[in-house]
């Protein structure tokens, strides 16, 4: 007997999708002067709505407006007064938490039991944390400010952040942010603005006083005129290491401060002594939760040679029963790839995993006719020479190694340009710990993967970029030293 | 070092050839990271079943009941209700599938024969000083073969914890080899043996994947997880440890094992999260009354209500169902 799921699709009905969105600035939505651009559902390529492009003018003015409101309201308003602005923002998000997961599903392509069950209510997570915050900045940097004084805030943020997981990007900015009295001019990237759209409404909705939150549409031009503003004081960047390196070029030499998050390649390192079954949910977590769009996906595995055929026939086994597809239904693990230039891009690298002489496989599996789609897939027989170990694939692609002592795992683990995250696997404590100190990870996980928490800062090594998001030293990034 | 679960049969039967060796190997299984493993159970727990995949489910969930009664008050007459209500749980609609077998104590075993007669329930017996396994051996022995005399089907005994506990792993595996010769029949074939582990006991999750193939390896039919009642009964965690157990032993030996588990699942919401599991874990080959079971009593009139809501479109009240 087989057990077929019925199809679940969540309802659309609870989103009131608008044919075209203009910009939010100053507490208002008003229209772009640039071209309008679409967003397409990734999982159907339906045009969900057309979006105004910010020019170098909408951005000149949505500075202008943050400015003002820094000046005027924000960055003398009271801690405490400010925690309730981000606390009523946290409840509302929590009270709209379906709309914003079945608009973040249809925009981005991610399976609504991810957006249900992780984005957003991590979002409100990080709201209400940060929200705690506001009025004890005092001891955020303890020993910074002088005895009783309150650390200053920087001023107006451009913020810039990636389509991955976009409403939760847009928390981890703009919640800390705002705690420690900056205002901010944000630009969701061009394929996923809508829930930053949605938000900009909440913001409205929760009274927040207008120019705190500006969101301003577009792609690159966009972004680029925000990072280069002359009057923005603090710029912060989640996306691709290329850009990363462009902005730190661009504001090289101003007064901004900058803080980035960028790439990794991470290493998801599993010892012959791991809880086996927990260690291959953790693999399949590391590398398909989200497509594999997650900067700090666990793509590179990491293999003791006693154990790999194990392994590798477990991961194999667990991989069937993968359910790609409609991200709206609610059995869906793995939904679309969020755009056709990414998919691209996956099918690009995995073709030259191929050429390069790894053994590709994908559990058998139908993909859908329309959308960009991409079976989860591994490579195995890959080593450190082959470019899927090297080069980020940002795609549910996995590239499976082997080593001999703990020794080698760690020297094959740092041997990568990249140095966001890492994941340990091993029953023993003591060896957890030492391998904790010796990865070159901001983030290493034990005996778990993918896990995020608003109190645990979360940032790179190397070229995963510099400063740190999440907990109390997600706050010294928007705080004058 | 720990040993590949994918293993041969020549490993298993060096596993079980010495107390050392059978001691060396069950500490050799790889461990269960506890917080993973409630993760998977929650990610497993949110999948949605409705409209026919939830009737198909339903029906399944019904003929895999054990419909269970073991209490000092019970008496011919419960029995005998209870049968009844087993081979026609709905008495208002025929295509109700019956439930797969009623529990009973061993003194109740000839009762609940005569009242399934004919009806394809098998008469599943709890024995070996159930719930507690705190006799001797040969009244153990004595107790399995009088439920068998008298007709039951199945057996559901259950382990020496305190032995299990103080490590004297090879006692419980030589327990559970008795019972099941015990479980013999003149004509050669033998009743069903369950092994109750009383999960709840064993406190931790290593604790069940071990318990889990010491008794896989001492001849278990069915793996099963709690009497009812001890508490904790029966945890998804814990079934999904043993139904990875049943998997990984198969694909070691490629002889199926049964999961039962039992005490504490009341509701159809419930019963259908576990057959989700047992479908994504052990695969669709178990979703079948060979292979799983509910021991419960509760469920059954859940499961009911469920189903007349899926076909009438409308919940009725407690009333309508039969209370045995």
């Amino acid at each position: 007997m087989s057990f077929e799921y019925a199809p679940a699709p969540e309802s659309r009905a609870v989103v009131d999708l608008k044919s075209s969105y203009g910009l939010f600035v100053d507490g208002e939505f008003v229209d772009g002067n640039g071209h309008a651009f679409k967003s397409v559902s990734p999982a159907t390529e339906e045009v969900l709505a057309e979006i105004s492009e910010a020019t170098e003018d909408d951005v000149d003015k949505a500075v202008a407006a943050a400015r003002r409101a820094y000046t005027r309201t924000w960055s003398t308003m009271p801690g405490a007064e400010r925690a309730k602005y981000l606390y009523r923002i946290a409840r509302i998000i929590q009270e709209r938490s379906r709309e914003l997961a079945v608009l973040e599903s249809l925009d981005n392509g991610k399976p609504i039991r991810e957006s249900r069950d992780v984005d957003i209510p991590l979002v409100a997570a990080y709201f209400f944390y940060y929200a705690g915050w506001a009025d004890k900045l005092e001891y955020a940097m303890p020993g910074s400010a002088p005895r009783g004084s309150v650390p200053l805030p920087l001023g107006v943020a451009g913020q810039v952040i990636p389509w991955n997981f976009p409403l939760l990007m847009l928390s981890w900015k703009i919640a800390p942010a705002l705690a420690a009295g900056n205002t901010v001019v944000l630009k969701p990237a061009e394929t996923t603005s809508l829930t930053a759209l949605l938000f900009a409404e909440i913001c409205q909705q929760a009274d927040l006083p207008p120019g705190v939150v500006n969101i301003v549409t577009g792609a690159g031009e966009t972004g680029r005129a925000l990072v280069g503003h002359p009057d923005v004081d603090k710029v912060a960047f989640t996306g691709s290491t290329e850009v990363g390196k462009a902005i730190g070029r661009t504001v090289a030499g101003t007064r901004k401060s900058v803080t980035l998050e960028l790439g990794g390649k991470a290493a998801n390192i599993v010892f012959d002594d791991a809880p086996i079954d927990q260690a291959v949910e953790g693999i399949v977590n590391g590398i398909f939760f989200n497509q594999g769009h997650v900067c700090c996906a666990g793509s590179r595995l990491l293999v003791q040679e006693s154990v790999y055929d194990d392994v590798l026939a477990r991961l194999k086994r667990r991989m069937a029963s993968l359910r790609v597809g409609d991200p709206l239904d609610k059995n869906t693990d793995v939904g679309a790839i969020n755009s056709s230039e990414q998919l691209s891009r996956i099918r690009d690298l995995s073709q030259v995993g191929e050429a390069e002489g790894a053994e590709r496989w994908s559990p058998p599996c139908e993909l859908p006719d329309r959308g960009f789609w991409f079976a989860p897939t591994i490579f195995t027989g890959v080593t450190q020479a082959h470019r899927i170990a090297r080069e980020e694939i940002f795609g549910p692609v996995l590239s499976i190694l082997t080593f001999r002592t703990p020794a080698e795992a760690v020297e094959k683990a740092n041997n990568t340009p990249y140095g966001l995250s890492a994941g340990v696997w091993t029953d023993k404590g003591s060896r957890i710990l030492w391998m904790a100190s010796q990865l070159r990870a901001g983030v290493v996980w034990a005996n778990t993967f993918n896990r995020f928490d608003p109190t645990s800062p979360f940032g790179g090594y190397k070229e995963s970029g510099y400063g740190r998001e999440g907990g109390r030293h997600g706050l010294e990034a928007y705080l004058a030293k | 070092m720990a040993t590949p679960v994918l293993t041969s049969t020549d490993a298993l039967r060096d596993a079980v050839s010495t107390p050392a060796a059978l001691r060396r190997f069950l500490h050799g299984l790889p461990g269960v990271d506890q917080v993973g493993c409630e993760a998977r159970v929650a990610t497993l727990s949110s999948r949605s079943i409705k409209t026919t995949s939830k009737q198909w489910a339903l029906d399944l969930a019904i003929s895999m009941i054990d419909l269970t009664t073991l209490e000092g008050q019970d008496t011919l007459g419960k029995v005998r209700a209870l049968c009844a209500k087993g081979r026609r749980p709905d008495p208002a609609d025929p295509t109700c599938p019956p439930v797969a077998a009623i529990c009973v104590y061993p003194d109740m075993v000839v009762t609940a024969k005569e009242g399934l007669d004919g009806s394809g329930v098998q008469v599943a017996s709890v024995a070996t000083a159930f719930p507690s396994g705190r006799a001797t051996l040969d009244i153990k022995l004595q107790d399995t073969r009088a439920a068998v005399a008298d007709g039951a089907d199945e057996i559901d005994m259950v382990i020496d914890r305190g032995a299990f506990l103080s490590g004297s792993y090879q006692q419980v595996f030589d327990e559970i080899v008795a019972v099941k010769q015990a479980c013999g029949r003149p004509g050669g074939d033998s009743a069903h043996l369950k092994v109750i582990m009383e999960t709840g006991e064993l406190a931790t999750y290593d604790n069940v994947r071990r318990a889990s193939w010491l008794s896989m390896l001492a001849g278990a039919d069915f793996i099963k997880t709690s009497t009812g009642k001890v508490q904790p009964a029966a945890t998804m965690p814990v079934t999904l440890i043993m139904l990875e157990a049943v998997r990984d032993f198969r694909e070691a030996t490629g002889r199926m094992v049964g999961v039962k588990p039992a005490g504490g699942i009341s509701t159809a919401k419930d019963a259908i999260k576990y057959l989700v599991m047992v479908n994504e874990t052990a695969g669709d080959d178990w979703l079948d009354p060979h292979w799983f079971r509910f021991g419960a009593s509760r469920l059954l009139n859940d499961l009911l209500m469920q189903r007349t809501k899926m076909t009438t479109g409308r919940y009725s009240g407690p009333d309508y169902f039969t209370l045995d």
